[in-house]
């Protein structure tokens, strides 16, 4: 679709602007900073020394990628895709300077800019997604810097992760791989080892961070690569809510995409992490796409910690993901809320796991499916109690819409009860749209393709309301412009 | 207001409406009776555009315009209602959101500003109270969790809201006890008016007490059989149905 163009686009403004600075007599760095396409130790050892990392991170990646190479590619998920060719991706590529994307909106898809304006985005943030290098990056990071100095205040550490191996070895050390260890699957020990940037973040005792970590991220986005490693810790009766991803279709040339991201929370600590994904989908026969093959897990490590797992997912082609809780503490409590859209040919496997351990842990998981066209996606959960976790309780909801009659959606619900005192509930349905439905809407005076927006909207309503404020309602408009046409 | 001329009209390839001429003036309030199965339900569905109803024949003309060739939609916003005899449950939508998109869809189609949410709550309140229904009704689901006769409620709220030329009530006496009935009908009588005409679909007599109709037509076998003023209910009511089609097929 558009993005496709735009990437052809904005190879050749790059080309142009090349072969003019080497006419000027400038020669670009930027081809030896790309390592060729191929994966093995050395590989391993240029993108630890790139990042100027200690002993011990390297000894960690070269394990992780020698655990990598012992394993296999899963495929238990009910999603299916040619083979990846793991040779075949160059593993490191320094960020591409600025300089290098298009010099104006003007330059950008149009396709792509009437996305952005359905979605309301502002023409500053426009450019910035689309990656013009215009002055509004001067302004991005002046307003960055504004919300490092409140974070400071607070001594919330927020920074790349390179930069925290870099300025808080001792936190990273402590903390790396101890939630996700680097062999847990075949994406998490790839991911363990070639890993490029990510975020950290350290919220300490006591400590309610003064924002939502999501402006500052938005700005921080770019260029983190596919291979994402993100660690947040929570200590001791410490808030953070963090939002990850964008409404707005982003520009990435990575099809392949193995994120991890490990949340410790301590005693008394709560951690809200929301993610709103939208990668490129792929065109309307399936080619091209984002295969999203992302680790999330949560530890709540210390007693009454809570986490909350948000996600609006309506992008990429393949989405493999179960963001997960180990309620370890006591009295821990897990949550996940959870709406995935899935239309032309995209696939989606997703779900999350419980794992209760601690006495009077609690969880809850809502989860919402909708598949239009083509799509089809399968809600997969685990909720596991063990032998010590005395009355642990679960809520599982998970409801799947279909529109249309070639989409699909599955329910996997897996449970393993080792202790008596149990409480689990399950429901779960899967509705069409009803003819009687739109009809009822359209007999009211309503278009059929906003009732369909208006129904779903009412579906999603559950889990929206977990959403923070504004990226409620940029959700609500997600929804609306990724429905348009699956109607009929 | 509206003109049916020789319609029929089949279901899944099998005719329900053998031709069907019915006509209502500005103002007029129309009761269509009929045993179980004789169409009437078809017909509100076919004038309201409800998916599934094929026309073979005949034609519909409402204000001067052919019915037929609009989507369900635009005749709600030329003044359509349809009061559903089994209204539909749409889980997570607000009530009055609901209802605000419909005005404001209408308002925008016959290029009037659009009301705003102060606005339209004040003018929501103002309705509810003509049915009794309590505000909490407002903030809830469209009939989500509603009983019976709090859906049938609901949808005469609706009507008084949209303020429609033409309101078809389907059945809309079924399922009410006699307490509702009256708060239903109270809502109807105070909404008639010289330039809105309404059709009333019901099996008994009982909600004519209440709203006394101009007009009486009994629908049975897809054709109207007979037409005559009040007094026809109260016949059928005592004689039943088989007299009429005697009649009619003598």
């Amino acid at each position: 679709m558009s993005e496709v163009k735009n990437k052809e686009k904005v190879e050749i403004s790059a080309q142009e602007h090349a072969s003019r600075e080497y006419e000027a007599g400038f020669v670009s760095d930027i081809e030896a900073d790309t390592l060729p396409p191929g994966l093995n130790e050395d590989v391993v050892r240029h993108i630890s020394a790139m990042k100027e990392e200690p002993e011990w991170l390297l000894n960690w990646r070269l394990e992780a990628f020698r655990h990598w190479q012992t394993m296999t590619e899963p495929h238990w998920a009910h999603v299916s895709y040619p083979p990846i060719d793991y040779q075949a991706v160059s593993y490191y590529s320094a960020p591409k300077s600025m300089k290098d994307g298009p010099k104006s909106l003007d330059e950008v898809d149009p396709k792509l800019l009437e996305t952005y304006a359905k979605l309301g985005i502002p023409l500053r943030e426009q450019e910035w997604l689309a990656g013009v290098a215009v002055d509004a990056v001067f302004d991005s990071v002046s307003v960055a810097t504004t919300f490092k100095g409140k974070l400071k205040d607070a001594g919330v550490i927020f920074c790349p992760i390179s930069e925290a191996v870099r300025d808080y070895p001792e936190l990273v050390q402590k903390y790396l791989g101890t939630v996700v260890p680097a062999g847990d699957n075949y994406f998490a020990a790839l991911n363990s080892a070639v890993f490029t940037d990510g975020s950290f973040v350290y919220i300490p005792k006591g400590v309610r961070c003064p924002m939502e970590l999501s402006t500052y991220f938005r700005i921080n986005a770019m260029n983190t690569g596919q291979f994402e490693r993100t660690l947040i810790i929570a200590d001791e009766r410490s808030y953070v809510s963090y939002l990850e991803g964008c409404t707005a279709p982003q520009r990435d040339e990575n099809q392949l995409h193995a994120a991890v991201v490990e949340l410790v929370a301590m005693d008394d600590a709560q951690i809200k992490y929301s993610t709103v994904q939208n990668w490129y989908p792929g065109d309307e026969n399936g080619i091209g796409g984002i295969y999203n093959f992302v680790t999330k897990r949560a530890d709540c490590r210390g007693h009454r910690a809570k986490v909350s797992w948000t996600q609006v997912e309506t992008g990429s082609a393949i989405t493999w993901k179960y963001p997960s809780c180990v309620l370890r503490g006591d009295h821990s409590v897990g949550e996940f809320y959870s709406v995935a859209l899935t239309k032309m040919c995209q696939q989606a496997d997703t779900g999350t796991k419980m794992i209760h351990i601690g006495k009077n842990t609690r969880s809850t998981i809502v989860s919402k499916g909708i598949s239009a066209g083509r799509g089809n996606q399968s809600y997969r959960g685990l909720v596991k109690i063990g032998k010590d976790a005395d009355n642990a309780r679960n809520y599982t909801q998970c409801d799947s819409l279909l529109i249309g009659d070639k989409s699909g959606a599955h329910t996997f619900p897996y449970v393993e009860v080792k202790n008596a005192t149990a409480t689990m509930e399950h429901e779960a349905t899967t509705s069409k749209i009803g003819e009687d439905q739109l009809f009822y809407c359209q007999s009211r005076g309503i278009s059929e393709e906003d009732a369909v927006n208006m129904i779903v909207n009412g579906f999603c309503k559950d889990v929206f309301n977990e959403l923070p404020m504004e990226f409620a309602v940029e959700a609500n408009r997600l929804m609306e412009v990724s429905l348009e046409g699956a109607v009929g | 207001m509206i003109k049916i001329e020789n319609l029929h009209v089949s279901v899944g390839g099998k005719e329900i409406l053998k031709g069907i001429n019915l006509e209502i003036g500005d103002g007029e309030v129309h009761a269509i009776m009929g045993p179980n199965g004789s169409g009437k339900s078809t017909l509100s569905n076919v004038i309201a555009g409800r998916d599934g109803y094929e026309v073979t024949q005949g034609s519909i003309t409402y204000k001067g315009k052919d019915l037929l060739e609009m989507r369900p939609e635009e005749r709600a916003w030329e003044g359509i209602f349809l009061a559903f005899q089994y209204p539909v449950e749409i889980p997570g939508v607000n009530n009055t959101y609901l209802l605000k998109a419909g005005v404001n869809a209408r308002r925008k189609h016959q290029g009037e500003q659009e009301l705003d949410a102060m606005e339209f709550m004040q003018l929501v309140k103002e309705k509810a109270k003509l049915v009794e229904l309590d505000q909490s009704f407002l903030s809830r689901g469209v009939n989500e969790g509603f009983s019976g006769g709090e859906k049938k409620r609901n949808e005469i709220f609706q009507m008084a809201v949209l303020e429609p030329s033409l309101a078809l009530l389907d059945e809309t006496d079924s399922g009410l006890d006699i307490d509702a009935l009256r708060i239903v009908a109270k809502g109807v009588n105070t909404l008639r008016a010289a330039n809105r005409s309404i059709v009333m679909v019901t099996h008994y007599q009982r909600l004519l007490d209440y709203i006394k109709p101009d007009v009486v037509h009994v629908l049975a076998d897809g054709q109207i059989l007979k037409s005559g003023d009040a007094s026809l209910a109260l016949e059928l009511e005592e004689r039943g149905y088989d007299w009429v089609r005697a009649e009619a097929h003598v």
